[in-house]
């Protein structure tokens, strides 16, 4: 399973590498390569041009900006991990980085090239929907804004064009405290999710749900935000019957069908993991306003 | 004599190399001039092939050579590949060509080979190599295979069935019309590959003045496969040696002569110049012969007492498209139902249904899985209807240690009736009951299950068949440097041959470890040779190690008895010298011995007696050795997810004498860990076009670190009557009856939900589906 | 023609420089380039974890890399580990005496993925040290003498007396 044959670029910069795409036929970015070299291992895909991102410096790093995050697209996995402002400010995002891959996933993964691929079980692609995250792209033409919804668009398909560039990620910050909640069933360790689910929310000074933000993520193409569950959440105390009341609202979601998983078991999961999700997220919210 | 090296844990002497980095696996091969080869594979299942167009390929720079069936070697185009292990049971013993001519009968079967200066150029060149198929009916349901009407897995061929088995013994349906109480399971069990984590290979050279092939090899037997590319190659015995070198894991499959073997031989010959073929992972999912679907339907009959009275059943088991290893993996799993216990009738129908997939051979345990799995699972039954204890069901059931040697009734693969030559059947249970602490484990559950936890415990019991024949032998030979050399047939992949067999001879030279070399899988060391699988090695190499060390032992002392006027009844070895007994200063060094036995021209001082200190033996077995033992496994079920987590892991095991402990434990408990996988995780899953769907370790699941339970392994040793140093094979003790252990504790842990498992893996989403609502749990 | 550059690394503490084709992977270029062969191929698709070296200190999956990528960065394979060629570090060590491994040839990635770990986190528990490894497969030793060498070896690190 050998690679077929490219011809290798590595900008210095992002100019220069929109440049390339700008100009070069058939040719893909290299980022963190855990998706994308097994893909020309197994002669999957064959680009006639690969564009390595390793060397652009700029496309790494992250910065907060009042009430958001933006983080690089060529930020490692793993420097989200160890990073202290992620813990503070998106811990969830902690929490879930837990569960992507191994320890040598993270070390080369990088956020953008998650984003990119769009794997429906992807961590940080679930995340992106829990938080609106808005896309920062680039090309030769200039640079713009996507909100996730107008990126992610189907089984692992993103509307950026050809001669595109991710560049960052901007993530709404929560204020603190808040309750959250990353959890996921996967048959091992570090294994792709078969369902996964975010949850986010705050509580009002009578300790009930001020605001509440939810993704189930595996079941289909692109994660989905449960934003009736969201609306129906406001003003309630939360408690068994909340978190029932979110689980069983799984019941009525499509779900993909593969010979490792079928739909109805990923739907089960889903209701499982709401419940679980919403305990947990509702447990950290009362201890974040009690400390 | 006190031992000093046998039953040791001695640390391995293969292990400085490897841990360094310096081990040497075929792919480390790097002969002068060697070029590299890739090929082209069936895309269908079933198909004709129309035409094959190389000359995209042949014209890609840097290409050698394509070859299809066409330029094949005549003896290649039209002699299979050999059935090693053939039965004249085997109404249609199919086998492929090397490469296929006229039809493939599996996705992945080679169809022409491209040889190029790079593995990466050659691949370039194969994806240019058009072939045009004409597809034909897929076949890839054994069941379905073998009724009226179903498309042949081979054109023109007259029925699916490969064999049919009958293996029955004593009255059963006399047994049956009259038992008080008779249970029926249908059981469809999977099992799937060795996924070995270093792919087949081969480098095959081809020397013109000699008209000689040397082939280092990924085997289990370098002499099988020498012998099975003799007539493929058309070459006599002194033309081919085959060395297998380091190999990493085997596990059954690396132990069969594969296509691309003498696909590469010849190609090798053609070029004049050394070829390289190693796997890749893509195609170890595709070629690679594994194990798949078995369909049990078994009647267990049982007296008031619950004691057995007979068991019938038909086993359909899915053969693949060809038959490498004849039939031996659906016998076994047949003649492995009984067990460790008393079975006065038992009747089976074993059908092998041929498929359009690979080709199914053993996978560590060889059947045994599933055969153990049957009987586990139907004692279980038993308990479950009788309202008994699953312990005590088993134990009302065992053969009694003064019941041995116990006659089972019926013929094993290797043609020789069943008969347990030791072991302590009960006596392993309770030990293994006790060390898990059975009975304190309802207390345990219930303790569980107010914290709103599932647990189980399941228990499974194995007797297996060792030390298989038909030998294995040992050339002990003490060279002039003093130092002592083992060659060997035995071909392993990590079994530890190279310590444990010198712990054996060094015990009978009275030599140090590190003064023993043991040289193994290299045809042109000794003359005849079978190959390490199926736990047959410490039984037939160990035995004639210490077979040839002792008659070593004895020339030691005859030409020192000459050497230094003394007899050979006082001498004795010590510390690399042959010494007067009771006289310190008085001895003769092996280097000195061997210096005056190998002699020098003209010298006349042998006296008549063999010259050098060799010699080789054979250990030839009358039958297997049965070793036996009790596996107990606790689990903890999220009955939300359908995740099972093994909380406790308990194995007492009788393996006989044990050269070496630390072997014996690393071997059971990676038996465990595959085990572990085909009872939770591993499923080869094909679509109805037999296209394989499993074809990465994203989808393959193999047990990880995290999953494993720490595996307390506990040895008795009843010494095996039937080889000179007592032991029984170790080998696949961990896997064979895991499975069953932990599938019975699953079901122990779902009880409350009137759940009944009858078919592996047992995945989440299955223990979800079975539970039904109960699922929900807190969602509900 | 194929497209080639040439690369500057730092393997195993000597800088070297090669020419290599460009869709070499890193694997294959310390394998057949440079001889190194401890590094092992197992799976292509970065699951299996016999090709894992360090690369600046962390480990990676060398399959998962070109050649190319290494430029400028130093990578360590197994051959590295120990002081001289044909001796043991502490790790390699207690991987011997605790029958560590059995064919051997998942052996290399693991010691470099635990290499890492005991660098990070010098007193690892053994849920740690499975969580470690859990990208590493074994198909002959249940994982469980490794676990038990990579706690010996840690202690022995940290200068603890051994408990039998």
């Amino acid at each position: 399973m050998k690679p077929a044959p490219f011809t290798y670029h590595d900008p210095a910069t992002i100019e220069d590498a929109v440049s390339l795409l700008a100009r070069l036929d058939n040719a893909r970015a290299l980022a963190g390569g855990q998706s994308l070299m097994p893909m020309m291992n197994f002669r999957l895909a064959m680009p006639e041009h690969l564009i390595d991102l390793n060397g652009v410096a700029s496309l790494a790093g992250m910065h907060r900006n009042g009430g958001s995050v933006t983080i690089g697209a060529m930020t490692r996995q793993r420097d989200l991990e160890f990073s202290p402002h992620i813990a503070a400010d998106l811990p969830i995002m902690a929490e879930a980085l837990r569960h992507l891959g191994h320890r040598q996933t993270r070390n080369r993964g990088t956020i953008g090239g998650s984003l990119c691929h769009l794997d429906p079980s992807a961590e940080l692609v679930n995340l992106a929907a829990l938080h609106d995250g808005v896309l920062h792209i680039a090309s030769a033409q200039g640079t713009r804004e996507a909100t996730f919804d107008a990126f992610a668009v189907g089984a692992m398909t993103t509307t950026l064009a050809a001669d595109e560039l991710l560049t960052a990620i901007r993530l709404a910050l929560w204020p603190q405290p808040h309750g959250y909640c990353f959890t996921e069933t996967a048959r091992r360790r570090g294994d792709f999710a078969i369902a996964a689910v975010g949850v986010l929310l705050t509580l009002d000074r009578a300790g009930a749900i001020d605001r509440a933000a939810i993704t189930v993520s595996g079941l289909l193409p692109i994660p989905v935000r449960l934003t009736a569950a969201e609306t129906m959440l406001r003003g309630q105390t939360p408690g068994h019957e909340a978190f029932r009341a979110v689980a069983a609202g799984a019941a009525t979601l499509d779900a993909m069908e593969d010979p490792y998983a079928s739909a109805a078991y990923r739907r089960h999961l889903a209701r499982i993991l709401l419940y679980r999700a919403m305990q947990t997220a509702a447990q950290r919210a009362r201890q974040g306003v009690a400390s | 004599m006190p031992s000093t090296w046998f039953g040791a844990s001695v640390p391995r002497k293969e292990d400085p190399t490897l841990l360094t980095g310096r081990g040497r696996f075929v792919d480390d091969i790097h002969l002068p001039h060697m070029l590299h080869a890739a090929f082209v594979r069936s895309q269908h299942a079933h198909a004709r092939i129309v035409r094959v167009d190389t000359a995209a390929a042949q014209a890609v720079p840097g290409v050698h050579l394509v070859l299809t069936h066409a330029d094949l070697p005549e003896t290649m185009r039209t002699r299979p590949i050999p059935v090693m292990m053939p039965n004249p049971i085997i109404k249609q013993p199919f086998m492929p060509l090397a490469l296929a001519g006229s039809e493939v009968c599996f996705v992945g079967e080679p169809v022409a080979a491209v040889v190029a200066d790079s593995r990466y150029v050659a691949e370039d060149a194969a994806s240019l190599v058009t072939v045009e198929y004409e597809p034909l009916p897929v076949v890839t349901d054994a069941r379905a295979a073998i009724e009226a009407g179903s498309p042949p897995v081979h054109l023109g061929s007259p029925s699916n069935i490969a064999a049919r088995l009958p293996i029955a013994h004593g009255a059963v349906d006399a047994a049956f019309a009259t038992a008080p109480h008779v249970f029926r399971d249908r059981f469809h069990l999977h099992r799937g590959g060795a996924f070995f984590i270093e792919c087949r290979g081969v480098v095959a050279e081809h020397d013109t003045s000699q008209d000689s092939y040397t082939l280092h090899v990924t085997s289990q037997g370098s002499h099988r496969i020498k012998e099975g590319m003799l007539d493929l190659l058309d070459v006599s015995e002194h033309q081919i040696r085959v060395i297998t070198p380091d190999v990493g894991g085997g596990f059954g499959p690396k132990g069969a002569l594969y296509p691309e073997y003498p696909v590469c031989a010849a190609a090798a010959r053609l070029l004049g110049r050394p070829v390289k073929w190693v796997s890749d992972r893509h195609e170890d999912f595709m070629s690679t012969n594994m194990e798949r679907d078995q369909f049990w339907d078994m009647e267990i009959a049982v007296s008031k007492d619950a004691k057995i009275l007979g068991i019938r059943g038909q086993l359909i088991h899915e053969q693949g498209a060809y038959l490498p290893s004849g039939i031996v993996l659906p016998w076994i799993a047949a003649t492995t139902v009984p067990g460790p216990y008393v079975v006065p009738s038992f009747r089976m129908d074993v059908i092998a249904a041929m498929t359009n997939k690979p080709a199914c051979s053993p996978v560590r345990g060889a059947g045994r899985p599933q055969g153990i799995f049957v009987m586990e699972r139907l004692m279980d039954r038993v308990a479950h209807a009788l309202g008994l204890d699953p312990a005590e069901v088993r134990r009302r059931n065992f053969i009694k240690p003064e019941q041995m040697p116990y006659k089972v009734g019926i013929i094993f693969r290797d043609g020789r009736p069943v008969v347990y030559d030791s072991g302590d059947y009960p006596t392993c249970q309770e030990n293994a009951l006790a060390a898990a602490d059975y009975a304190g484990f309802r207390a345990r559950q219930a303790a569980a299950r107010e914290r709103g936890k599932y647990r189980g415990i399941g228990i499974s019991n194995v007797v297996e068949g060792t030390g298989l024949g038909p030998y294995e032998g040992a050339t002990v030979r003490v060279a002039r440097t003093g130092k002592v050399t083992v060659f060997t047939g035995a071909t392993p992949q990590g079994q530890s041959h190279k310590t444990t067999f010198a712990q054996i001879a060094a015990e009978q030279l009275g030599v140090g470890i590190d003064d023993v070399t043991i040289v193994t899988g290299d045809t042109g060391t000794i003359a005849w040779g079978m190959g390490t699988f199926a736990a047959r090695s410490a039984v037939n190499a160990g035995s004639s190690v210490y077979l040839a060390s002792i008659e070593v032992g004895k020339k030691l002392k005859e030409f020192a008895s000459a050497m230094m006027e003394v007899a050979p009844e006082d001498l004795e070895l010590r510390d690399g010298q042959v010494g007067v007994r009771g006289v310190p200063g008085m001895q003769k060094s092996f280097r000195e011995i061997a210096i005056h036995a190998i002699s020098a021209p003209g010298m006349s001082n042998l006296g008549g007696l063999i010259p050098g200190l060799e010699y080789t033996a054979y250990f030839t077995p009358d039958q297997s050795t049965y070793s036996n033992g009790t596996h107990v496994a606790e689990v903890e079920v999220d009955i939300e997810t359908g995740e099972v987590a093994i909380q406790r892991y308990v194995v007492f095991h009788d393996c006989g004498r044990v050269i070496n402990p630390q072997v014996v434990e690393g071997q059971v408990v990676g038996g465990v860990a595959h085990g572990l996988g085909n009872a939770l995780f591993e499923r080869m899953v094909y679509d109805d076009q037999g296209q394989p769907q499993s074809t990465t370790f994203a989808e393959y699941l193999l047990t990880t670190a995290p999953h494993m339970p720490n595996v307390e392994v506990h040895h008795m040793e009843t010494p095996s009557p039937l080889n000179p140093i007592g032991v029984k094979g170790a080998g696949e003790a961990g896997t064979n009856p895991a499975i069953a252990a932990i599938v019975n504790a699953v079901n122990d842990a779902l009880l409350p939900f009137g759940v009944w498992i009858t078919d592996t893996p047992v995945t989440p989403q299955r223990i979800v589906e079975l539970l039904g609502d109960a699922a929900l749990g807190r969602t509900r | 023609m194929s497209d080639t550059r040439t690369v500057s690394i730092a393997v195993n503490g000597r800088r070297l420089e090669r020419t290599v084709e460009t869709r070499t992977t890193l694997v294959d270029f310390l394998r057949h380039e440079l001889g190194l062969t401890g590094t092992h191929v197992g799976c292509e698709h970065g699951v299996c974890g016999a090709c894992t070296v360090l690369l600046d200190g962390l480990s990676v999956r060398s399959c998962l890399m070109l050649a190319v990528q290494a430029n400028g960065h130093a990578v360590t394979t197994v051959e590295g580990l120990a002081a001289r060629e044909t001796s043991l570090n502490p790790l390699q060590q207690a991987f011997w005496e605790k029958g560590a491994l059995q064919c051997g040839f998942c052996t290399p990635g693991m010691l470099m993925t635990i290499t890492e770990l005991l660098a990070a986190n010098p007193a690892p528990t053994e849920a740690e040290v499975r969580e470690a490894v859990s990208g590493n497969l074994c198909r002959c030793t249940g994982y469980q003498a490794i676990v038990e060498a990579t706690l010996l070896a840690a202690a022995r690190m940290r200068g603890e007396k051994e408990v039998a």
